[in-house]
This record gives structure tokens, C-alpha cells and sequence, in this order.
């Protein structure tokens, strides 16, 4: 489904991916960890096309297509969705009115109707169930005003919502009590489809114990310094992760 | 032009007026014989240049104009309205008016109604001139000597009138050029509460000049509610003054959406002539085009203890203009004067230009006054957002743009206005 080739990117003059390989399947579910200051975020916001970000060089395909070379709005139209670690607010705008824009305009990029707008409630009303929400969230302008927590599950609710084949958490977990961090992972666990893949990044393992991953990448300096079993999470919880880094300068 | 003026009112002072109102009008057509029409040269009008006004020629247009029921269906407020003044060419039209019985003391009516009856001498006399002066602008002036008719809205103390007061004042665009003086008249008293909507709309593109002026009274402890809103035509010249009197703790919410015409300019001004009065003054304007739209207010702490709130907020492109500038007066009686002022402008093209100007005159120690002002494009966080979900840049930028609109729409508290002011900006945006 996805394949980064050697990816290198920069934010100004400033190099943060050193050449990233990364290939991910469909039904796959992988973990991408590293200190602060890695570049997983970076990895994440690069495969949205982030525009703080200058790609130098190396690849990146999504269904054999030139993910780079897309729009922001065509690589979420061609299913790849990004769940912000700083969800964005926007005052004025409701959350009913955002999410069946972003739902209408990914369906008439796949040549669809647009969905009738009381078929899209009980779409909606079934979704919001996954986040335990109930109706009255929708009426809120997106994000504005919301807790730390209630945003990452409106991030889930948009990506329940909109149903992408690659779904990349940036961060979803930092901010979360218990409670949240559950309602959250129980909606990406519940999302899964053979046809789809999830790529989780994260700093620390406790999100891994409810959303488990096939696969474990380590980033550090830019580049994916090792790769492993769901295991290795555990490992780096308990060693950290300095014995990696020094590696990634050695590699460096 | 001020040639055309004076024949124009050579010919108004015929007739029955009263003889304090032919003083009145003397006074305004001497006021704007000394001071004739505005130039970039004078420091209110230094970026607002009304050249097109005082080349254009107009003319009150003759009697009898008709315009139909259904032409201003489209800007009726339903079942909210309480009662409808309908106004066509700066003549009142009662053919378009609705006015059902109202509780006992209150008045809503014409003034060349009122004018006719005893509540000229106790209602209009004492007030009329003496809270929009022909001294503050050329037009206050001009609108003095030239006033062919307006409203005038009466709320004896105590009493609570919910339902809308709706002054709806159409240009036909019959002829061309005409030109139509308003003068309206609020007066609340004691603990007296209304909700009154200026309504300014347009059935042509033709070239006319509606100029309006609009004077406030409100006693202890009254509330009004009070929204200007102006749809004019294309190449329309709109000048619209209001002046409000605030008593002891009353509460002016004012509103004001400035969409339509060539020119339009509103000078809004507020007084604080008792402590502890509360005031909101917002406004939402859209240039287009070779539009100029220009709002100037003032807001004036002579007393101790008041409130002022003040939001307005424009959207410019082509090659529109914006003028915006806030004054804020605080005497050194004013102490413990609470005020906040922002305009906050979204630029979305490259011709467009706005000037904003702060004018914050401050003479009392103990007061808490902000101002602040933004000119700007739209963010690029929020729109790779949208971007992000599906919604390429074209639409995110209509969205965006209208939330920013949005935020001063969703708070108005008079359905209709809100609901009609959604449409009028969505389609706007297309």
C-alpha cells in the first residue's frame, strides 16, 4: 500500500528525514517510536503534505501512485488520512458542516453524489457512537474550545467518518487520561479493515498496549535505526531510548 | 451640486412645517452652505474620497413611485416582525407597511405622521437636531435642511416591545438619480426595551444617494437592540449616521452590516451621558469590486463606570477599499471606564487596501482600554487542515472565509437578520 524510498526533508534550511524506507501493507498496523526531535512527526506530516516541510528527496507510493507529487486534497481524497497531534481550531465553521464537506468532496472525487444530507445524520449518529459522543458535539464550531482530549477524539470521529485506506496517528496519544486514550483506541481498533493500515506514532509505549501493532519502527536522527516485532516497544519502554541513538549517530 | 441642493430646498420649505423644524432646517442648509461637501484634505474624510457623490447630480424623485408586495418579499422578516415601516424612495409607503395595534404609549410611525399630531411638540421638538447635529458631518448636515421622512419610535418607560420594529427603506432605482434624506428618531424611556432594525435594500443597479441620519435616546436603564443593515445596489452612495444617547445602566447592542453600494459610509457614535451604561458596537462589511466602505465610530466615556465593546470585521477583495476608524473618548470624570476595541480585516486580494485607525483619547487614570487591529490573509494551518480532509483550497478558503464572517453573524440575537445576513454572505462567497 505504502512505500517510502530513501525519503529526505527539510524544514528551511534545516535537514529532519535523512532517508526514510518504510513499506507498510494493507491489515498491517505499524509503530513508528522515537525520541523527541526523530522526525516522526515530520515522517507523519510529509505523507499529508504538510507545506512546512520541503521534500529533497527519495520517494513516497501509495497504491504504486506518486503520493509526492499530489495535493494535499487529492492524497486525502485517495485515502490517506492524518490524525494531528495539534488538531486545528476553526471558529465559525460547525463540525456537521466540516465533516460532510470533507465526506462529500472525497465522494465526488471518486465521482460519487453528494450523500443526502439525513442519509449523512445517520451515518453520522452511527459513527459518533464509536467516539461515545452524542449528537450535540456536531453544533460545536471544529475544535474551538475543545480539551486537549476531546480533540483527538474528533480527529477518530473525522477519520471514522471518512473511512481511509491509511490512517497515520501523529501523536494521538500525548494529552489523553486513561479515559480518552481507551475511547480513542477502541475507535482506531474498530476501524481496522483488511483493505486498510495504520501507521502509529508515538513516544511511548502505552498506547501500543491498546492498539497492537504487527510491526515496531525505531526513528532516531532522521532515519528508521531498527525495526522489530511488537516486543521491541516493550523493550524501549524498559531500556529507553539511548542505546538506539547513539547507534543512529554512529549510523550517521 | 450644492447649487442643486439649495433649489431642492428652497422647494422643501414650502409647505406647513412647524416653525421650529423650518429653524432646524435653516440651520443644517447654512451649516453645509459654509462647510459644502468633505475633501481628502479634511481629517475625517482623508481616506474617503467621495468625489463621485458630488459629481453624480440627484434629485428627489416625484411622488407615487409603486413597488409591489412581492419585490420586497425577499427581505420581510416573517413571523418575527412586530411591525413593519416601509419607506420607498425616502417616502413612506403604507401600501408596504405593516402595523398592527400597539400597546398603549408606544409609537412606531412616520414622521411626517408625527408630525401632524401633538407628539410633534412633546417627541420631535425637544429632540430632533439635537443628538445628530448638523455641526458633525456635511451629510448630518445636508440630511437636516433635506429630510423627507423617516421613523420614529417611541417606548414610554417600562415597557418591553419584543417583537421587531422593521425600517425598511427601498430604493425603486424608477428613475435615475434620485436621492432620499432619512431621518429617524428612537426614543426609550426609563427601563423601556426594543429591538429596532434599519433596513436599507435596493430593487436596481441604477446610480442613487441615500442618505440617512439616526438619533438615539435611551433613559435609565433602557435596552435596545439596534441593527443597521445595508444592502444598497452597486452604484449606490450610502452615508448613515447614527447618535445615541446612553442614560444611566442602559444598554445599546448595535449592529451594523455594510454589504452593498459604490460608497458607503457610517458614522456611529455613542455617548455616555450616565454611569454604569453598557455598549456593544459590531460590524461586519464586504468590498468588492471598486467598493468603498468606511466606518467611522465613536465612543464616548463622559461618565464613570461604563462598558464599551466594540468588534468589527471586514472582508476585502478586488479592488475594494475599507476605511475603519474607532475612536474612544474617556473624559476624566470617566473613571473605572471598561473598553475594548479590535477590527480585525481579511485581505483576499492583491488590489484591495485597507486603512485602520485606533483613536484612543484618554483623560481619566483608572480605566481599563484595549484596542487592537489586524489586516491579513487567511491562514495556512487551518486551510491544509481542511486540505488534509478532502477539501481542496477553493472551497477551503470559502469556508474559512465564511467563518470569519460567521463570528459575527451567529451571535445576533434577531433571527431574520442572522438568517438573511447567512445567505447574503454565503452567496457573497460564490
Amino acid at each position: 500500500m505504502l512505500q517510502i524510498k530513501n525519503l529526505t526533508a527539510n524544514v528551511g534550511e534545516k535537514q529532519i528525514l535523512k532517508g526514510v524506507d518504510l513499506t507498510v501493507n494493507a491489515g498491517e498496523v505499524h509503530a513508528v517510536m522515537g525520541p523527541n526531535g526523530s522526525g516522526k512527526s515530520t515522517l507523519a506530516q510529509v505523507i499529508a503534505g504538510h507545506p512546512a516541510y520541503t521534500v529533497t528527496g527519495g520517494q513516497v507510493l501509495f497504491e504504486g501512485r506518486d503520493l509526492l507529487a499530489m495535493e494535499p486534497e487529492l492524497r486525502a481524497q485517495a485515502g490517506v488520512f492524518l490524525a494531528f497531534q495539534y488538531p486545528v481550531e476553526i471558529p465559525g465553521v460547525t463540525n456537521a458542516y466540516f465533516l460532510r464537506a470533507a465526506f462529500n468532496e472525497i465522494r465526488k472525487a471518486h465521482g460519487e453524489e453528494e450523500m443526502d444530507p439525513i442519509d449523512f445524520l445517520d451515518l453520522l449518529e452511527e459513527k459518533l457512537k464509536l467516539v461515545e459522543w452524542g449528537p450535540e458535539i456536531m453544533q460545536r464550531a471544529v475544535n474551538f474550545g475543545f480539551s486537549g482530549g476531546e480533540k483527538k477524539r474528533n480527529e477518530i470521529l473525522q477519520m471514522a467518518v471518512l473511512a481511509p485506506k491509511l490512517a497515520i496517528l501523529d501523536e494521538t496519544d500525548s494529552g489523553l487520561d486513561i479515559d480518552a486514550l481507551r475511547i480513542v483506541a477502541n475507535g482506531v481498533n474498530k476501524l481496522k479493515r483488511p483493505d486498510s493500515a495504520t501507521i502509529v506514532v508515538t513516544h511511548y509505549q502505552r498506547l501500543l498496549d491498546h492498539i497492537i501493532p504487527d510491526f515496531v519502527h525505531v526513528l532516531a536522527g532522521g532515519r528508521i535505526v531498527k525495526s522489530g516485532g511488537k516486543e521491541l516497544a516493550l523493550e524501549l519502554e524498559a531500556k529507553g531510548y539511548e542505546w538506539l541513538e547513539s547507534g543512529a549517530e554512529a549510523l550517521a | 451640486m450644492t447649487q442643486a441642493f439649495a433649489e431642492q430646498f428652497a422647494r422643501t420649505r414650502v409647505g406647513g412645517s412647524p416653525p421650529w423644524l423650518t429653524a432646524l432646517r435653516e440651520q443644517g442648509m447654512a451649516r453645509f452652505g459654509e462647510v459644502g461637501f468633505p475633501t481628502l484634505r479634511d481629517e475625517d474624510w482623508r481616506f474617503t474620497d467621495i468625489g463621485p457623490v458630488t459629481k453624480a447630480s440627484f434629485a428627489t424623485p416625484p411622488a407615487g413611485t409603486a413597488v409591489s408586495a412581492g419585490a420586497i418579499a425577499p427581505f420581510a422578516f416573517g413571523a418575527h416582525e412586530g411591525v413593519r415601516l416601509a419607506f420607498v424612495d425616502g417616502r413612506y409607503d403604507p401600501a408596504l407597511s405593516v402595523r398592527p395595534a400597539l400597546p398603549a404609549g408606544v409609537t412606531a410611525a412616520p414622521l411626517s405622521e408625527i408630525l401632524g399630531t401633538p407628539a410633534a411638540a412633546s417627541l420631535l421638538e425637544p429632540r430632533l437636531g439635537t443628538l445628530a447635529r448638523a455641526e458633525m458631518t456635511p451629510f448630518v448636515a445636508l440630511n437636516t435642511a433635506l429630510f423627507s421622512d423617516g421613523a420614529v419610535v417611541h417606548i414610554p418607560a417600562g415597557a418591553a416591545v419584543a417583537p421587531v420594529i422593521h425600517l425598511l427603506f427601498v430604493s425603486s432605482g424608477e428613475a435615475a438619480g434620485t436621492m432620499a434624506h432619512l431621518r429617524n428618531l428612537f426614543v426609550l424611556g426609563r427601563g423601556a426595551s426594543a429591538n429596532v432594525v434599519e433596513h436599507y435594500v435596493s430593487l436596481s443597479d441604477a446610480e442613487y444617494l441615500v442618505n440617512a441620519a439616526t438619533e438615539v435616546d435611551l433613559g435609565d436603564n433602557a435596552e435596545l437592540t439596534h441593527y443597521q443593515v445595508q444592502r444598497q445596489g452597486p452604484r449606490a452612495f450610502h452615508l448613515a449616521a447614527i447618535n445615541a444617547r446612553q442614560g444611566r445602566d442602559s444598554r445599546y447592542h448595535g449592529f451594523s452590516a455594510a454589504i452593498g453600494g459604490r460608497i458607503g459610509r457610517n458614522d456611529t457614535r455613542t455617548v455616555f451621558a450616565g454611569p454604569g451604561g453598557e455598549c456593544t458596537l459590531n460590524g461586519l462589511y464586504l468590498g468588492r469590486a471598486d467598493q468603498l466602505v468606511d466606518n467611522h465610530t465613536a465612543i464616548e466615556h463622559r461618565e464613570p463606570n461604563c462598558g464599551s465593546r466594540e468588534l468589527y470585521k471586514g472582508i476585502l477583495t478586488g479592488r475594494s477599499h475599507a476605511v475603519f476608524n474607532g475612536k474612544v473618548l474617556v473624559t476624566p470624570e470617566a473613571q473605572k471606564t471598561d473598553g475594548k476595541q479590535t477590527n480585525r480585516n481579511l485581505v483576499l486580494s492583491d488590489g484591495a487596501r485597507v486603512d485602520t485607525k485606533p483613536q484612543l483619547e484618554i483623560f481619566a487614570d483608572d480605566v481599563k482600554c484595549t484596542h487592537g487591529a489586524t489586516v491579513g490573509r487567511l491562514e495556512q494551518i487551518p486551510l491544509f487542515y481542511l486540505e488534509s480532509r478532502g477539501i481542496g483550497p477553493a472551497l477551503g478558503q470559502k469556508i474559512l472565509t465564511y467563518a470569519f464572517a460567521a463570528e459575527m453573524l451567529t451571535g445576533l440575537s434577531i433571527d431574520p437578520v442572522r438568517a438573511q445576513l447567512e445567505a447574503l454572505v454565503a452567496a457573497w462567497l460564490e
